[in-house]
């Protein structure tokens, strides 16, 4: 039982104690967890160890001057994409924010292609246009790393609506797809999101909207950008469903993003999912992240998601120490070979730095008309 | 039949969504109220409340959930209620429609079409009179295609809904009830080709949208002094046509540029700078440009009147730059 709840039982023994949904709710969801069997877990634990080590191996990378530009990585927060993505079918969508690599991977992108991308090279999963920050693979159904905040927000809006256009207005029963917009604590206080879970409410459409709250905008702090810092209430007021989970807990976060997908599969519409989370690197590389108080940081590292869940796996009897060590040496194979692949891939032709910016154009030819249509006309 | 350019953009609209039920309309007001201008009047009876969707008053969300759903196999028509609402949804506008299909390296198509009513009406006052063209031209990935008469604008807005890029699609608010005779049966227009609209000799007009209109009446009344001009209405505005600019002004020898934008930053400005660049060796003169004052469009009728180009300004120009010409010759 929650204080309020006790206090307001110890001011007024007369009343009944407030409906349930009146409490504060964070923390309800932690005991839910999703129940997995040794294949799966060894599958998410595999997952998240790529994500941490190709983003360690990218940071490297940048430090020896192979990657450029503005490089964000997700250490911690594995086991939110994890947790999510893995829930997912291959044709399934998601969008993402600048901090990109790690969803790709989880969605299925190889490696190499996320590696070589990074490098700028032709074999880039974005052909070297793209960056750090703007993985794409129409393939795997990762439409995009966008830079700006929240901007991924409506493009996401927009394939949940071709999803459910495809079902509702064309009949075509096979378009049961969802779509995941991943979005941060500081994107929440963006106006563009409460746009867009009404508008995802209003139309029922299949999106799951999911905060990575970790707790930093860059250098703003949530606790002083949120005058509400409970995101996952923010969906209820548009008829959007919310939930809060310990987003260092793969199991809890596979727990709510399943019942999520089951809920846009189903055609009932949009959920909002806030996985409570921490970044263990600065924003980004460029960022000596010396405004977090070390005390902070070492309290998140304490819940290491990939230590936890090894830990998690170990207790269940799914794993053992020597197992954990090989997987983490399988996924080391994995990430260098990753490196090899994007070191001796070759760069963009510089005359083909125009390619890609236009789709062919429509070229105009004379209307033919069916008997049918033409009468149609002449009536 | 004759029709008026409202009819023609309705008529287009609905004969690309009976042809392809991947056509949708997004906007607001564009379903039951039947847009703004009646573009869509009725439709949502025939197609339904998903094919013609209203939205909320959401200008970025909207138009993002369209360049989203173009990426994802719709081809979305998006009405701005009023082209400047437009500038709320710059971001999706610029970043997403504009470079998406670049950065995503060629994966993702955005066939998207973003319509409205555009330019200075009757004493709409600032915020509604704006033209987002020059705007638009700066961004990279996007074409820019104006309308100018009820036939082009039915031929142009279906040829736009077919095409695989990111179209924005100008419509002049004092056009909407211009009235033509159009084929009965459908036709589509190329969208990057300028069209001629009156032959001359002594002087070219490149201009689009509602100035189209000005620089014939202007030629109108010329032709009584002997000066005959000649009319091109750029219809693209993004690429330009520059096969058709050349040809006219090699023949012409002489150019004006005329357009409804502030000639600051404007897209008369890139049209000159195409046309020196292109153009010089047939040139016999500096080209110059006719434009918009860089105000806000004033409320006041009179000071709206003064800030856009007139017949009177359009023939004062042509004047201008014969004389030298005329004085040679006597």
């Amino acid at each position: 039982m929650s204080v309020s709840a006790l206090q307001n039982i110890a001011t007024s023994t007369a009343e009944a104690p407030p409906a349930p949904a009146d409490l504060p709710k964070r923390n309800y969801l932690r005991s839910m967890r999703a129940n997995v069997d040794a294949k799966v877990a060894q599958m998410l634990y595999e997952d998240m160890c790529l994500g941490r080590q190709f983003e360690d191996m990218c940071a490297q990378m940048y430090y020896r001057g192979r990657v450029a530009g503005f490089v964000h990585l997700y250490n911690g927060q594995e086991a939110v994409s994890t947790g999510i993505i893995k829930c997912l079918r291959k044709d399934d969508v998601i969008s993402s924010t600048y901090r990109d690599h790690v969803h790709a991977l989880s969605k299925g992108v190889p490696a190499r292609e996320v590696m070589a991308e990074l490098y700028g090279k032709e074999t880039g999963c974005s052909k070297g246009r793209g960056g750090s920050m703007h993985m794409f693979s129409k393939e795997w159904g990762v439409m995009g790393g966008f830079a700006f905040i929240s901007e991924n927000v409506p493009i996401a809006l927009g394939a949940a609506f071709s999803i459910a256009y495809r079902r509702q207005q064309m009949l075509d029963e096979s378009a049961d797809q969802v779509v995941v917009c991943f979005l941060g604590d500081g994107a929440s206080n963006n106006g563009i999101f409460y746009e867009a879970m009404n508008m995802a409410a209003l139309a029922r459409l299949p999106i799951i909207f999911v905060v990575e709250n970790n707790n930093w905008a860059i250098g703003m702090a949530h606790y002083r950008s949120t005058s509400v810092p409970e995101i996952y209430k923010k969906g209820p007021a548009f008829g959007v469903p919310g939930y809060e989970v310990d987003g260092m807990d793969v199991l809890a976060v596979r727990a709510a993003a399943r019942k999520a997908v089951k809920r846009a599969r189903a055609g009932e519409g949009p959920t909002l999912i806030e996985a409570l989370t921490y970044r263990f690197r600065g924003h980004s590389l460029a960022d000596p992240d010396e405004l977090r108080a070390p005390l902070e940081k070492s309290a998140w590292l304490a819940r290491d998601p990939i230590a936890t869940f090894g830990e998690y796996m170990k207790d269940m009897g799914y794993s053992n120490d020597y197992l954990l060590k090989e997987t983490q040496k399988k996924v080391r194979a994995l990430v260098e070979d990753s490196v090899s692949f994007a070191e001796s891939s070759p760069e963009p032709k510089v005359e083909e730095v125009g390619e890609y910016i236009f789709a062919d154009g429509y070229v105009p030819e004379p209307e033919h008309f069916s008997d049918e249509e033409l009468h149609q006309y002449a009536v | 039949v004759e029709r008026t350019m409202f009819q023609a953009l309705h008529m287009a609209t609905a004969e690309e969504m009976e042809r392809d039920p991947t056509v949708c309309l997004i906007g607001e007001d564009v379903g039951h109220y039947g847009g703004s201008y009646k573009v869509s009047k009725d439709l949502h009876y025939r197609f339904g409340n998903f094919q013609v969707m209203d939205t909320p008053i959401v200008e970025n969300t909207f138009t993002g959930m369209a360049i989203g759903a173009a990426a994802t196999g719709l081809r979305p028509i998006v009405e701005g209620m009023n082209m400047g609402f437009l500038l709320l949804a710059y971001n999706q506008i610029a970043n997403n429609a504009g470079m998406m299909r670049y950065t995503s390296g060629g994966q993702y198509d955005i066939p998207v079409v973003i319509r409205g009513p555009g330019g200075i009406g009757k004493q709409l006052g600032p915020e509604h009179s704006q033209r987002l063209e020059a705007y638009l031209n700066a961004v990279p990935g996007l074409k820019l295609v104006a309308c100018s008469t009820p036939r082009n604008a039915r031929g142009l807005l279906k040829a736009a809904i077919r095409d695989n890029n990111p179209v924005v699609f100008f419509e002049h608010v004092l056009l909407y009830n211009l009235k033509e005779e159009i084929p009965y049966l459908p036709y589509t227009q190329a969208i990057d080709k300028a069209e001629l609209v009156k032959e001359g000799k002594d002087l070219t007009v490149l201009c689009y949208s509602r100035q189209r209109h000005v620089a014939v009446e202007a030629a109108k009344r010329l032709e009584k002094t002997g000066l005959s001009l000649e009319i091109i209405d750029l219809i693209s505005l993004k690429p330009l046509d520059v096969e058709a600019i050349k040809k006219s002004i090699s023949k012409t020898h002489r150019c004006i540029i005329l357009e409804e934008s502030s000639k600051a930053g404007g897209v008369g400005a890139d049209i000159l700078s195409c046309v020196i660049e292109n153009c010089s060796d047939t040139l016999a003169d500096v080209p110059t440009r006719v434009g918009a004052k860089d105000i806000p469009t004033p409320y006041n009728a009179k000071l709206e009147e003064a800030t856009v180009p007139s017949v009177e300004d359009v023939m004062a120009q042509v004047m201008w730059m014969m004389t030298p010409h005329m004085v040679a010759k006597r």
